[in-house]
């Protein structure tokens, strides 16, 4: 038998682990990178039967003929309105509603705290049908309204969240600000909110990250080209265009709809991956 | 500081609770309650909705336990849940166990690994669509340089639903990876350091200390994963919208079709309370066994 030192062993198993995971980060770049030199490439070099990774030419147009030519900068505009609109609704209402359960006191609190828990399992499939017949009665079909409006009145899962971390601050800053004389809303406005920056922060960010990448609800609600989302102008321009997609400028639009959240998660990465490991939350 | 408050303090302190808390109510009403009981409605009448619906009973439950497309989509979704969700669950947990050992640039792997779980999926499906592409993809480029030629990855019925699970795998796994990593440090240095004097090795320690400690979270991961996995649409839209001969034609992309393509409202409605069933059924399990992890957790 050859006599191997544990020292060598050692050193062969961590180079082992090395290989392993710079392979898997090799499978989770790729895609990634293909995709951004697709998006540079001239619409005749696509289709080559040898994938290359480094365009011949570098056609930055394509960026613009996805802004303008097809129109990727309105869908951004819109996007950018709805996720504004729809984080701030979800920062109000959440933060009222969490400070509620923790820091006043009402009959059938825990009772009602139950029912909000239950609430998360309802799948979305289930409401989605009588909505939409409901908002296509109220003629709000082919407006915003129907994909802003519900975060005004709270969202189960952050209040959740946000509830956890404010029974985090200490109850006697309550009582003496009371001793100071201020009233309840002062207390969660000037006290409680300024405490909570961070995780008001982690709601922003898996808020952004939820209505940004948003299909389902844009795809059902909106019909009319100008009012697209980002999701859905992807998807109607890969399943309508007549001779085949235009991957080039579809890679460019891909890429202008991954760099806003691409920038938050390499800001904010600490945070993102926190929440995760915290409450189990899908990005 | 002993304090006993009034009658009317105590119900003015009640009032302002509800205040704070009205924004919820009232949503819950308009948004949940309301949709959840007129949805039950819906599933038991003939709605095409531009028509007024006509109440049928358990009509369209009784359809759709004969509906082959039902069958089809159920039979789809569960290979599919499969497919994703056991190979998602090893090789996070491999990957996981790696990223927990005393290796440098730990932080950076560890952002790389979680960027699948940020990006839109609308996105993402987009450029494996061209991955998958037949002639200019990406996987098929790759084995023609060993002379292997690729299948047709979204055309070929029998492979469509392997290659939505490949891209599920990519993005899934990310999100798994961290939670195993959180709770593979939870686990005590010290067990391990005890079983090697013992004499125990990786595989052994892998299986007695590892796999027991935080099988919480790998139960937890596998129930949350079946239920995102149950609810595929997404990619699936972008992908192959339902087909090749119907190969992929999961749950909800029925559901959607039948409620947006036929109008069939209350065939639809049906549908969605079937899957309701079927996702309530995977909660309770994880409700039912949380006493053995949440043990589990304080123990560890």
């Amino acid at each position: 038998m050859i006599f191997v030192s544990a020292k060598i062993k050692h050193r062969l198993s961590y180079l082992l682990i090395y290989i392993l995971l710079l392979a898997g980060t090799i499978l989770i770049i790729l895609p990634l990178l293909w995709q951004v030199t697709i998006s540079l490439k001239s619409s005749n070099t696509i289709f080559e039967l040898q994938p290359s990774f480094i365009p011949k030419e570098f056609k930055i147009s394509n960026y613009s003929e996805a802004f303008k030519g097809m129109q990727f900068l309105r869908f951004f505009k819109n996007t950018v309105y709805i996720s504004i609109l729809t984080l701030i609704g979800t920062l109000f209402s959440c933060s009222l509603v969490a400070f509620g359960f923790s820091r006043t006191k009402f009959k059938g609190q825990n009772f009602l705290f139950f029912i909000l828990l239950s609430t998360l399992m309802l799948p979305s499939q289930v409401t989605l049908i009588p909505m939409y017949i409901t908002y296509a009665k109220l003629g709000l079909i082919n407006s915003y309204f129907p994909l802003i409006a519900p975060h005004f009145f709270g969202d189960a899962f952050y209040i959740f969240m946000l509830k956890q971390f404010f029974s985090s601050i200490p109850k006697e800053l309550d009582e003496s600000a009371t001793i100071d004389g201020c009233n309840t809303f002062r207390i969660y406005w000037n006290i409680i909110l300024p405490l909570s920056v961070p995780a008001l922060l982690t709601v922003i960010l898996f808020k952004f990250n939820w209505v940004w990448n948003d299909f389902v609800n844009p795809l059902i609600y909106v019909n009319d080209q100008n009012k697209y989302t980002l999701s859905l102008g992807l998807y109607i321009f890969k399943a309508s265009e007549k001779f085949g997609p235009k991957w080039n400028y579809l890679m460019a639009a891909a890429t202008i709809m991954m760099i806003p959240v691409f920038t938050l998660y390499a800001i904010f990465q600490k945070r993102f991956i926190e929440g995760i490991a915290t409450t189990g939350l899908k990005g | 500081m002993v304090f006993i408050a009034g009658d009317s303090k105590l119900k003015n302190q009640q009032r302002i609770g509800y205040l704070f808390i009205s924004p919820w109510i009232l949503g819950m009403l308009l948004f949940t309650i309301y949709p959840t009981v007129f949805s039950l409605y819906i599933s038991f009448t003939e709605w095409p909705i531009l028509i007024e619906p006509k109440f049928i009973f358990f009509k369209n439950y009784l359809e759709i336990f004969q509906d082959e497309f039902f069958f089809n989509s159920l039979w789809v979704t569960t290979k599919f849940a499969i497919y994703t969700t056991f190979p998602t669950l090893m090789i996070s947990l491999f990957i996981a166990i790696l990223l927990n050992t005393k290796i440098q640039f730990r932080g950076v792997l560890r952002t790389i690994y979680y960027l699948p779980a940020v990006l839109p999926t609308i996105a993402v499906a987009l450029v494996w669509a061209f991955i998958f592409n037949k002639d200019y993809g990406l996987i098929n480029g790759f084995l023609r340089t060993f002379g292997i030629t690729g299948p047709g990855w979204l055309a070929d019925p029998k492979v469509a639903l392997l290659s939505i699970s490949i891209m599920s795998i990519w993005t899934l796994c990310s999100t798994n990876i961290i939670l195993y990593l959180a709770g593979l440090q939870g686990v005590p240095k010290v067990y391990y350091e005890v079983s090697t004097l013992d004499g125990a090795n990786v595989v052994q320690q892998f299986f007695s200390i590892t796999i027991p400690l935080i099988s919480p979270i790998i139960f937890y991961t596998l129930v949350m994963s079946l239920i995102t996995t149950f609810q595929v649409f997404t990619s699936a839209m972008m992908l192959t919208h339902g087909g090749p001969i119907d190969s992929t034609r999961f749950y909800v992309l029925y559901l959607y079709d039948t409620a947006f393509s036929y109008y069939k409202m209350g065939y639809a409605s049906a549908l969605a309370w079937i899957l309701f069933i079927i996702i309530l059924t995977l909660n309770y399990t994880i409700f039912k066994t949380s006493k053995i992890w949440v043990f589990y957790e304080g123990d560890a």
